[in-house]
């Protein structure tokens, strides 16, 4: 009995009952579909984080002004008007010149950051507003299209001068050159003597919606001299990162007079932020995984019951292909190709379906298909057939063939 | 012919009637050969013997019926001379081969060369065509396709359906499926064609023009066991057995193994391959 036959058997079997087939198939498409349509969702959302993040540039790191303790009690609780806990501090100027001490330190630039309304002529838009020290721009990743960046000189003198980001600048003048205009910051006339290169979409935000002006400008007109709202630190390589954040904490510990536990700032890198970025995406989609196998799971024992069904129904069958000479093997042989074929057409089916799906955005995420998956469906779905179809396949072997001869 | 040997049943010994003629045969292999088989099914309390010692011989061109009420226990001799079954006590041999130590593979394929089925029920595979129904035994037995072909359709042709072979069995009178089933079970030259009640669901007309196919082969020199409840089909074969109860209970020879079948219509034609 040749393979080729038993193949032929098989197919002829599926035939016989082509919408229990087609049902079933079903079952094992939607397993691998949503597999592979999961997996690349949840590796496409943890990719374009993993963009966003790098776009913050290697060597960067971020010193953010916080609340305080947090997490320790509420000073109101215990006696009105008590200084037990210190009070949190305002990160300023100072401490960031402090840090430009540190060692492995290449640029500090203090920021302070809010939102405001940019008009030029008619049109106006609302953007987020940076002040800064010049040295902000490498340390960002942040390029010229037009003009140029403002100078110390200008920090120190407080002109009123911005730079634009793309769509800030696009949104205001159109294809005009905005540099040397003059826009209305918050009413107060600003020249732009720059416009950024586009940094394309990090999330939600748009990274190129953004004004950038002299630190001394905009706290002089805007925010006033209160707290930074962050300090970006540059490292002189990558590698030196993790020893300048351990300096930068030690520093700023010292001249906040705290420890570890009541700490006033965050320090973060994009390093650190892309391994705890990257390993909740890989949960992510180890439970979008898991949950799209469980789906498949449910199409494999769907096998299991509609070959059982299939047995019973050609016990008769069974008999007479046994009286005429098949052997138990043969006899599996059919029944096993038969769940398995099912199983690996769904698969594929499935594999069609799951690639279609990865060609839209899901839920603003645009899914991105890990290569893997798709052999790994495959021959998991094959595997299924085996596995599920085994049990009636054996069953359908070990018929005794003169009961299945008188089978009703 | 009947060989009351050593190995006889006990229990109510079988009448026996040799004819003169008998006696002038030549010496034949026995085809099948039991010897005092014991069928029992269950265990303990609930054990009931089917069979309760049967020795039997048929030979090589003989042309047997077994007759028997229901519960008499022919079911059972069928399934152990058709080998779906093998005795729980005594021997069966067919062609010399003892099938008391064989598996289920083995069984399979002893059940492939030796032995061509013919039920009652037909037992066609639906959906499939006359001819792929006849080629199912080759295949099982490894036959490539073009001579498969070759051979069933010889077979068909010799049953009278060489015009029907691509018609799937509901597409077939009775009549025409029974026909198939005896090209499917002649199809691989087997030693035997085992008939379990051929004609109990054919009409008059049908059941006359099956038992002409079946006296033709055995003219051809087909050796064939019917078994059957009904003596219009008895009267064809050349040695009519009774069983009851699990044994034996007559033996009747009509014609020697070697002569033409007592109800032949005609004289032998057509292509019968020995």
């Amino acid at each position: 009995m040749s393979p080729g036959q038993i193949f032929r058997f098989a197919l002829a079997g599926l035939a016989a009952n082509k919408l229990r087939s087609g049902l079933t198939t079903l079952g094992i498409l939607i397993g691998v579909g949503s597999v592979i349509l999961l997996v690349a969702v949840g590796n496409g959302s943890s990719q374009s984080v993993q963009n966003a993040i790098s776009s913050l540039g290697a060597s960067a790191i971020t010193v953010l002004h916080t609340e305080g303790s947090a997490a320790g009690p509420e000073p109101s609780t215990s006696a009105l008007g008590s200084t037990a806990f210190a009070e949190p501090q305002n990160l300023t100027v100072q401490d960031a010149q402090a840090l430009a001490q540190a060692q492995g330190v290449a640029s500090v630039s203090p920021v302070v950051s809010t939102s405001e309304t940019l008009s030029y002529g008619a049109s106006s838009n609302t953007a987020s507003l940076t002040g800064t020290y010049p040295s902000y721009f490498p340390a960002e990743n942040d390029t010229l299209s037009q003009g140029s960046y403002f100078t110390t000189q200008e920090v120190n003198t407080a002109r009123d001068v911005v730079v634009l980001g793309s769509e800030a600048a696009s949104d205001l003048f159109g294809t005009a050159n905005p540099v040397g205009k003059s826009v209305l910051v918050a009413g107060i006339p600003f020249t732009v003597v720059g416009v950024l290169a586009s940094k394309g979409s990090s999330g939600l935000s748009s990274a190129d919606d953004t004004a950038i002006a002299p630190l001394t400008t905009v706290q002089d007109a805007l925010t006033g001299f209160g707290t930074l709202d962050d300090v970006v630190v540059l490292a002189k390589s990558a590698a030196q990162v993790d020893t300048v954040e351990g300096e930068i904490t030690s520093i700023l510990d010292l001249r906040h007079h705290e420890t570890a536990a009541d700490a006033d700032f965050d320090v973060l890198s994009a390093s650190s932020l892309l391994s705890t970025a990257s390993s909740t995406s890989h949960t992510f989609t180890v439970l979008l995984g898991a949950v799209a196998a469980i789906s498949l799971l449910v199409g494999g024992i769907g096998i299991t019951n509609i070959m059982l069904v299939t047995v019973t129904e050609r016990t008769r069958e069974i008999g007479i292909r046994k009286a005429v000479g098949a052997t138990p093997g043969v006899v599996l042989a059919q029944f096993l190709t038969e769940a398995t074929l099912l199983a690996m057409i769904g698969g594929a089916l499935g594999i069609l379906a799951g690639v279609v799906g990865t060609r839209f955005t899901i839920v603003g995420v645009k899914p991105v298909t890990v290569p893997l998956s798709i052999p790994l469906a495959f021959g998991v779905s094959a595997l299924i057939g085996l596995i599920f179809g085994g049990l009636p396949a054996n069953r359908a072997a070990n018929m005794r063939p003169a009961d299945a001869l008188r089978y009703e | 012919m009947i060989r009351p040997g050593p190995h006889h049943a006990a229990g109510a010994p079988p009448e026996t009637q040799p004819l003169p003629a008998a006696e002038l045969e030549p010496e034949r292999k026995p085809v099948i050969r039991l010897v005092s088989v014991v069928k029992t099914y269950g265990t303990g309390e609930a054990a009931v013997q089917a069979l309760r010692g049967v020795s039997l011989d048929v030979v090589e061109r003989d042309y047997v019926a077994i007759m028997g009420a229901s519960g008499s226990g022919k079911s059972t001799l069928m399934n152990i001379i058709g080998c779906l079954d093998v005795p729980s006590e005594g021997e069966f041999l067919i062609d010399g081969i003892d099938t008391g130590t064989l598996d289920e593979q083995q069984l399979a394929v002893l059940r492939n060369r030796k032995i061509g089925f013919v039920f009652q029920a037909f037992n066609l595979i639906p959906r499939m065509s006359a001819l792929a129904n006849v080629e199912l035994p080759l295949s099982y037995a490894g036959v490539k396709a073009a001579e498969r072909r070759r051979r069933a359709e010889a077979a068909l042709l010799l049953v009278g359906l060489a015009e029907r072979t691509d018609a799937q069995p509901k597409q077939l009178s009775g009549g025409q499926q029974q026909r198939v089933a005896v090209a499917r079970a002649l199809v691989t030259s087997p030693s035997l064609i085992l008939a379990d009640e051929p004609t109990g669901n054919l009409d008059t007309r049908a059941s006359h023009d099956l038992m002409d196919v079946f006296d033709r082969l055995n003219a051809a020199g087909r050796t064939i066991v019917v078994i059957t409840h009904e003596a219009d089909v008895a009267k064809h074969a050349k040695r009519i057995i009774g069983v009851q109860d699990g044994h034996i209970v007559s033996d009747r020879r009509v014609t020697p193994p070697g002569a033409l079948p007592p109800l032949l219509r005609r004289p032998v034609d057509g292509p019968v391959r020995p």
